[in-house]
């Protein structure tokens, strides 16, 4: 029997689930959207993944990373649990020998990831606005009625590419309204906004770092051409685009959950056939000071597996 | 008069105790919650940065309350807090609060008009000379005490076993401190409070990594404004020390005190031109952890503070001459805490890898 290990990335806009070989290497992956349900599409995910994966496969091992990642692992049953960014820059050392600088652009935040000699030295992510990340442009490009897949086309076509204000998100908008009122096309006014929204992403979130090649280009973005283009042209150099762009921060906490595991000796998994299994939250307030925090209950069918939100601890229960 | 003042950490119960005892009565200011920022997001100005707009809920809580004088500090330097209190006064005057902020300037900047400030606060409540003084003196010995209880709880809870307990031990302390109301009362209190923490149990084989605080005053002082961020950090087992402490200046177990000159730590960065609020500090503060072993230094900066965004350009320069990591984190009215902890736990990843490598570096060097 092959062993595999899954890795399970939820984010604001999408929910990646990877399984991968004891090399590292990819066996399948899963692009979905969470539409703002994450226990769903975790649930649901799971269970198609199961059915795709060939039975010989036995998840040795599972780790959670996004946003929702602390919820996730209680509801798969995760060996680790670790933070975007260093699971991007454990999948990227992985993929591109010697990288030194990770461009991540994702559906509510962008970061910048730099690693010398296969360490994280330093990082950034966006912090107020969500002007250049996935669903700004997602929001434009229907605003354009043009299918987001078809964006980065449109952009390389472009001739003459208009200048668009990239720093702020509304500014960005009424400024392609008013180019757009003035006639210019389509064309060049996505790869005008693509090169501000690349621009915004260097002064703000790039801002003071130490960029070396090799640069490599991940999350769900990097599968816009245009903005590919407008980032090689800023940089100067040609970045890499890993082919597993779209999945990285699932596959690098599906490293870090074989590394966990070999030390562990046993998986926490529980199975891919959780989507019988009823997750439900509740919540009440402590009267128990004048603090009266706002304690989270998590249930596994009617079993209690976890409580949150305490600042004292006296009502934080861990997950099992 | 009913007296009452910005809420910053846990110094509101030295400062309740002053007021109380200069002969007044104190409107205690509520711990900011999501109601203060709803108060002081609705009535100020929308490009007023966090802290203005804390205290703007905070003085409508305590107006509602029935204050009738706030007493706030000024500042002097290129920073518009400094002219906050004004503006509040502007603020509190268009709603037809009848509430008065008074503000005290550094006492170096205008002496006589600190002086004459505080004389009216002594006449008002009808205490002497003496009376007065003594109750400073109390006073003081209060701040020092909780500052004193504050500090070595930030080094006991990343020690802790059970998640929480050193909080509760320092609510109970601070309790005690709280319930004293002499110097040799809050002597003991704070000898009490010290042997409660103490007792916390802990796990003294971990050897946590060690992170500084600095930025904008408020954001650093009230840990309501910043996520509870030393707590946070205390809880994933980091000890923390915070550049400023009410009391940082006069004693000597905290990094920054009157012993190193942070301003000429900060000289070599920025010897055009001075820039005010606490960027400087920011600066030469970043150098003396890094000089103290620190393993990394987080910067607190209100969302569009100039000072600190002037500072956070200079940062990496001194980040990579003294070799030490700094993370930056803009607070605003954001109160979800996700993405702080998102960039907290990746700064830890990055802390403990950088400490390994820098073992690993030194055994090699033994064996050679």
């Amino acid at each position: 029997m092959k062993s595999g290990y899954l890795g399970v990335d939820v984010g604001s806009v999408s929910t990646n689930i990877v399984v991968i070989d004891e090399q590292g290497e990819l066996l399948v992956g899963k692009y979905l959207r969470t539409n703002g349900k994450p226990i769903q599409t975790v649930q649901e995910g799971l269970h198609t993944i199961g059915e795709e994966i060939a039975p010989d496969i036995e998840i040795k091992g599972a780790g959670t990373t996004g946003s929702a990642r602390y919820l996730t692992s209680m509801i798969i049953g995760a060996d680790i649990v670790k933070n975007e960014i260093t699971a991007h820059a454990i999948a990227a050392s992985r993929a591109v020998e010697g990288v030194q600088t990770i461009v991540e652009i994702g559906g509510q935040d962008s970061k910048i990831i730099i690693l010398r000699d296969g360490v994280v030295t330093d990082f950034a992510m966006n912090t107020v606005c969500a002007a250049g990340t996935g669903s700004f442009l997602d929001q434009q490009a229907a605003r354009l009625c043009i299918p987001i897949e078809q964006f980065g086309d449109y952009a390389l076509r472009a001739k003459n590419p208009v200048r668009i204000a990239g720093r702020c998100a509304v500014f960005a908008e009424s400024d392609m309204v008013h180019k757009q009122q003035l006639g210019y096309n389509t064309e060049d006014i996505v790869a005008g906004l693509c090169e501000a929204l690349i621009r915004n992403y260097m002064n703000n979130v790039g801002k003071g770092k130490d960029i070396k090649p090799p640069v490599l280009f991940q999350g769900g973005v990097a599968a816009n051409k245009g903005l590919v283009k407008a980032l090689n042209q800023e940089l100067g150099y040609e970045v890499i685009i890993p082919p597993q762009f779209g999945v990285m921060g699932a596959i690098g906490v599906a490293l870090l959950a074989q590394e966990k595991v070999r030390r562990k000796g046993y998986t926490d998994f529980k199975g891919f056939n959780i989507q019988e299994i009823q997750f439900k939250t509740t919540s009440f307030e402590c009267k128990g000071c004048a603090n009266a925090c706002e304690v989270v209950q998590f249930y596994e069918n009617k079993n209690l597996i976890a409580r949150w939100g305490d600042r004292c601890g006296k009502w934080e229960m861990e997950a099992m | 008069m009913k007296i009452s003042f910005p809420h910053m950490g846990y110094s509101y119960i030295a400062f309740k105790w002053l007021v109380e005892n200069l002969g007044h009565e104190c409107i205690v200011p509520p711990e900011p919650s999501k109601r203060t920022l709803d108060l002081g997001v609705r009535y100020s100005p929308e490009f007023a940065c966090i802290p203005f707009k804390i205290l703007t809920g905070t003085y409508l809580e305590v107006a509602e309350q029935g204050a009738e004088l706030i007493i706030t500090s000024g500042g002097m330097g290129p920073s518009r807090a400094a002219y906050y209190w004004v503006m509040h006064q502007y603020l509190l005057d268009d709603l037809g609060k009848d509430v008065e902020v008074m503000a005290f300037e550094p006492p170096l900047c205008d002496v006589k008009d600190f002086w004459k400030k505080l004389r009216r606060l002594r006449k008002t409540g009808g205490l002497s000379v003496k009376e007065f003084i003594q109750a400073l003196k109390v006073a003081w010995t209060k701040i020092n005490a909780l500052d004193d209880v504050e500090i070595l709880s930030h080094q006991v809870r990343p020690l802790e076993i059970k998640r929480g307990e050193t909080t509760r031990h320092l609510w109970k302390a601070l309790d005690y401190i709280d319930q004293a109301n002499t110097i040799p009362e809050i002597i003991d209190a704070r000898e009490e409070g010290i042997k409660l923490l103490q007792s916390t149990e802990m796990d003294m084989s971990r050897n946590p990594l060690k992170v500084g605080i600095i930025g904008e005053i408020y954001v650093v002082l009230e840990p309501a404004a910043n996520h509870y961020l030393q707590i946070m950090l205390g809880e994933m087992g980091v000890e923390t020390d915070r550049s400023i402490y009410l009391t940082s200046y006069t004693r000597k177990n905290t990094i920054v005190n009157l012993e190193g000159d942070i301003f000429s730590m900060a000289q070599p960065y920025l010897n055009e031109a001075p820039i005010g609020g606490h960027g400087v500090n920011s600066i030469g503060e970043t150098v003396l952890y890094a000089q103290n072993g620190f393993d990394g230094v987080v910067q607190l900066a209100p969302f569009a503070c100039i000072p600190e965004i002037v500072a956070k350009s200079i940062v990496p320069s001194v980040s990579r001459d003294f070799d030490i990591p700094v993370l930056t984190l803009f607070i605003d009215e954001q109160t979800g805490k996700a993405g702080i902890q998102t960039r907290l736990e990746a700064f830890i990843d990055l802390l403990e890898r950088k400490r390994e490598q820098k073992e690993r570096k030194k055994i090699e060097r033994l064996v050679i």
